[in-house]
């Protein structure tokens, strides 16, 4: 009968064809960091050493741990502009338990906690603001952009307040009160610095929750139509809430990276880190309006942006320079990519049509 | 084949007998994974109305959005009175009189029913400031006609999919067009409803408008309809005179066998009480939408809620499955209380909602098939660390083959399946959360006659197995 016609085409060739394309579909964010990449290595010739790619990765893993956050957010077709506050906020907690412990008057004691200890408290800290963040936006139904505006205010006034806008210096610890090795978190290395480590294992963690258990399929859900998902029994209230809280935890953990890599705790850590997130999330492919993207797209928009601010520095372009050109690159990498995925589809239907 | 062959032998396909408004010529269309068109020929014959019928993905609306201009043909060539014509964009076969019903709703939620119907084309006598009020006594002259006195005032996204057709619909009237494409107009419209329709229709083509009509509805077809063309796994298999021919040859032109095999209710055993329900309100401002409802059900038992629309039947399906947290009354299921609970809650408990409107509440159109229909039912899946595959696999596979879903491959995004596909999605996404009540909200909008019998034997065997369905057909 006629009947085969519009079912699979050849069954074989049809579904390997679609891997391929899914494959290339994956990549596409790959050809703006081979484009940088390309032109860097032909300007500075020691672009691609060992150590200097290490130096990359190390600021690659800052903006990558914040993405992978702010992508749980973004794909619930939401936004986070507080991370990078958070980030700053974080950092200064740590300071203040590290250099001047906790203060409890009603006993006239200072309790300094162990550099595990303070580490924790500083990531249940980060995740709780992700929290208030989340339930203003489900309980009081404000909508993230401003919830989160409101968040970045307060979380970096709170960071300034801690100290009095003062940084806490020279975060070693003293051995005397068992908090030492703070440092170690941004300088220790196993192989490679760190903080690359943390960068690898969030990524594969997250890259796994999103494709394969049911949270973060409610994810995809949520954004793509949440009236749907929440009639095939989602709650949504509870998914939000979460990612919001993983936005923060990721916060947190970048505020303590960078506080242990400087040795200091300053307050105005972090600023503007959430735009360089969200740069490396669209420039990764996921959509701005929720429902679409990946992990995956999300860690090559960090390289991209992370390669090119390092690489601008590199060959000495000046630093008004560098913003207008970061701009360009990002608005560019995102129309690349829609012409590609077009040509794509056509290619795609040629090919077709030739087996047909 | 031999089906293909019969069609030369029609008399009645040669065309000439009628001036033709539209000419579609050798048609082909093809997608990622799919052919819709296949060298395709269709006619629209002037001042008729043209059927064009055929099962769901066979490749209905790719033809139709190609002759309105929403998408351009791989090959072949569209012919307007005799002259070949390149469509550049849906406005572009606008001003040349045609105008289109999408199958999908297209109007804008976040704006009113008047400002919906002259979207893009204001009625602004100075050519800046939208003359608010005229447009709002022209829509509801419009509305008047097809005598529905929904407020023109109203946002779209406060109306329910029946109204929200009537919309469309209006909109299409409110177009000066020569030919007119509606792609299943009257899937969530009430008989009384079809019957204004095809009053109006029949006025059009008083005036010379060309119709293209596609519909599921095959006494429809019958009874408005001067031609059919019927369509197959996207090639043309017939083209007819409607008077020359009947329901069961359209049945077997578009299925090719016997309609005889179509599904024939059987009988099932009812057994105890499953379900009661009582004193179910649902209270809105100055009144109820449900007003103090009280049923039961027997295992077994495959019930029709009947009602006109916006009698509150949704609205009780919606406060049976947890979706209305204001909702008062009991629910036993299996002669136990349930607790006021929310969604996910009550469809642990077994009972699960298909709803209605399948664009704004059924389908999540940034995701694949597979992560819709599975999408109520993940927990099924997931086995405490991930979800496993094969699990998933193997429910997609059932459900793709039970319901015959055409879908190239799973992993595809949902927005690419034909309507009814999409819409035998929604079904199974119910299906598989293993329900013991289903509640099924105007299941088979859209449905082609094949499928339609397919979910009317599942849930026939499904009653077998002891659940109980609910469902709400709408005439
Ligand atoms: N954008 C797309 N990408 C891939 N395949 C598509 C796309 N649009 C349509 N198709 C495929 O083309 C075929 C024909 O679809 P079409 O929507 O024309 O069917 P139809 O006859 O209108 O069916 P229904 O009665 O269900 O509305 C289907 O198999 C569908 O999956
Ligand atoms: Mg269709």
């Amino acid at each position: 009968m006629s009947q085969a016609t519009a079912a699979p085409i050849k069954k074989s060739s049809g579904s390997t064809w679609t891997e391929i394309q899914q494959i290339l579909l994956r990549g596409r964010a790959f050809i703006a960091l081979i484009l940088v990449v390309a032109v860097f290595t032909v300007i500075a010739p020691n672009f691609l050493d060992a150590a200097n790619i290490e130096i990359m990765a190390k600021h690659v893993a800052i903006n990558a741990i914040l993405g992978i956050g702010m992508t749980f957010v973004i794909l619930t077709g939401g936004i986070d502009l507080s991370v990078g506050s958070l980030v700053g906020l974080c950092a200064m907690i740590a300071g203040m338990l590290i250099n001047q412990g906790i203060i409890l008057p009603q006993f006239g004691v200072i309790v300094y906690p162990h550099t595990w200890l303070i580490m924790f408290i500083a990531i249940i800290a980060g995740t709780l603001m992700g929290a208030v963040n989340g339930l203003i936006i489900t309980r009081f139904n404000v909508a993230p952009f401003i919830a989160t505006l409101g968040m970045l205010y307060v979380a970096r006034g709170m960071a300034l307040l801690i100290n009095n806008g003062y940084t806490f210096p020279n975060l070693v610890g003293r051995p005397e009160l068992g908090n030492t090795g703070f440092p170690e978190l941004g300088a220790g290395s196993f192989i490679v610095n760190y903080s690359i480590w943390i960068m690898i294992g969030f990524a594969l963690v997250a890259a796994f929750v999103a494709q394969r258990t049911p949270f973060g399929r409610r994810v995809y859900a949520i954004g793509g139509n949440e009236r749907a998902a929440e009639l095939s029994g989602v709650k949504v209230k509870r998914v939000k809430l979460s990612v919001y809280m993983i936005s923060g935890f990721c916060a947190s953990v970048v505020g303590l990276i960078i506080a242990s890599q400087l040795v200091a705790a300053h307050p105005a850590t972090g600023q503007f880190f959430e735009l360089n997130a969200i740069a490396a999330v669209v420039l990764g492919g996921t959509s701005l309006s929720g429902g679409r993207g990946s992990i995956g797209g999300t860690i090559i928009g960090a390289f991209v942006i992370g390669v090119l601010g390092d690489g601008l520095v590199m060959v000495g372009v000046s630093s008004f320079w560098q913003q207008v050109i970061k701009g360009v690159v990002i608005v560019l990498a995102v129309i690349i990519d829609q012409v590609q995925a077009r040509m794509q589809t056509r290619i795609a239907l040629q090919k077709q049509q030739e087996l047909g | 084949m031999e089906t293909v062959a019969e069609v030369a032998t029609i008399p009645s396909t040669q065309p000439g007998d009628h001036a033709l408004a539209l000419r579609a010529e050798q048609i082909t269309k093809v997608f990622p994974g799919t052919i819709a068109l296949d060298r395709v020929d269709f006619n629209v014959y002037r001042g008729k109305v043209n059927a064009l019928i055929g099962e769901n993905g066979a490749g209905k609306s790719t033809l139709m959005k190609i002759v309105a201009g929403v998408e351009r043909p791989t090959t072949g060539r569209l012919l307007m009175d005799g002259k070949t014509i390149q469509l550049h964009s849906p406005l572009h076969a606008e001003k040349l009189g045609i105008g289109i019903i999408y199958q999908e709703m297209n109007l804008c939620p976040n704006l009113s029913v008047a400002e919906n119907i002259f979207l893009g084309r204001e009625i602004a006598p100075s050519g800046l400031v939208v003359d608010k009020s005229a447009q709002r006594t022209r829509a509801r002259e419009l509305l008047h006609r097809l005598e529905h006195e929904i407020d023109p005032n109203l946002l779209v996204s406060d109306l329910r999919i029946g109204q929200q057709q009537i919309v469309e619909i209006a909109k299409a009237l409110s177009q000066d067009v020569r030919i007119l494409i509606m792609d299943e107009p009257t899937s969530a419209l009430s008989a009384a409803e079809v019957e204004v329709l095809f009053k109006v229709m029949e006025d059009l083509k008083a005036h010379g408008v060309s119709i293209v009509y596609i519909s599921h509805k095959l006494e429809e077809i019958t009874r408005i309809s001067d031609y059919v063309t019927v369509l197959r796994d996207g090639k043309l298999v017939a083209e007819a005179r409607t008077q020359e021919i009947d329901v069961p040859w359209i049945i077997e032109k578009m299925v090719g066998k016997n309609p005889a095999a179509l599904f024939q209710k059987g009988h099932t055993e009812v057994c105890e009480e499953i379900l009661r329900v009582e004193e179910m309100t649902l209270p809105i401002v100055g009144g109820y939408t449900v007003d103090h409802v009280s049923l039961a059900l027997r295992k077994g038992e495959v019930v029709g809620l009947y009602g006109l629309m916006g009698a509150g039947r949704s609205e009780l399906f919606e406060c049976l499955a947890g979706v209305r947290p204001e909702a008062t009354g009991r629910v036993y299921l299996d002669g136990k209380l349930l607790p006021a609970g929310n969604v996910s809650e009550r469809i642990n408990r077994g009972i699960v909602l298909v709803p209605e409107d399948r664009q704004r509440e059924g389908l999540v159109q940034t995701i694949s098939v597979a992560h819709n229909m599975l999408l109520a039912s993940l927990r099924n899946y997931f086995n405490g660390l991930y979800l496993t595959r094969r699990k998933e696999q193997t429910a997609v596979a059932e459900m793709v083959k039970g319901l015959s879903i055409k879908v190239a491959n799973p992993t595809q995004i949902i927005t690419s399946l034909s309507g009814g596909n999409q819409q035998k999605v929604v079904v199974a996404k119910g299906l598989l959360t293993s329900p013991k009540i289903l509640l099924l909200d105007e299941p088979s909008r859209g449905i082609d006659v094949a499928a339609k019998s397919e979910i009317f034997a599942i849930m026939e065997r499904l009653a077998e197995q002891g659940l109980a369905c609910s469902l709400s057909p709408r005439s």
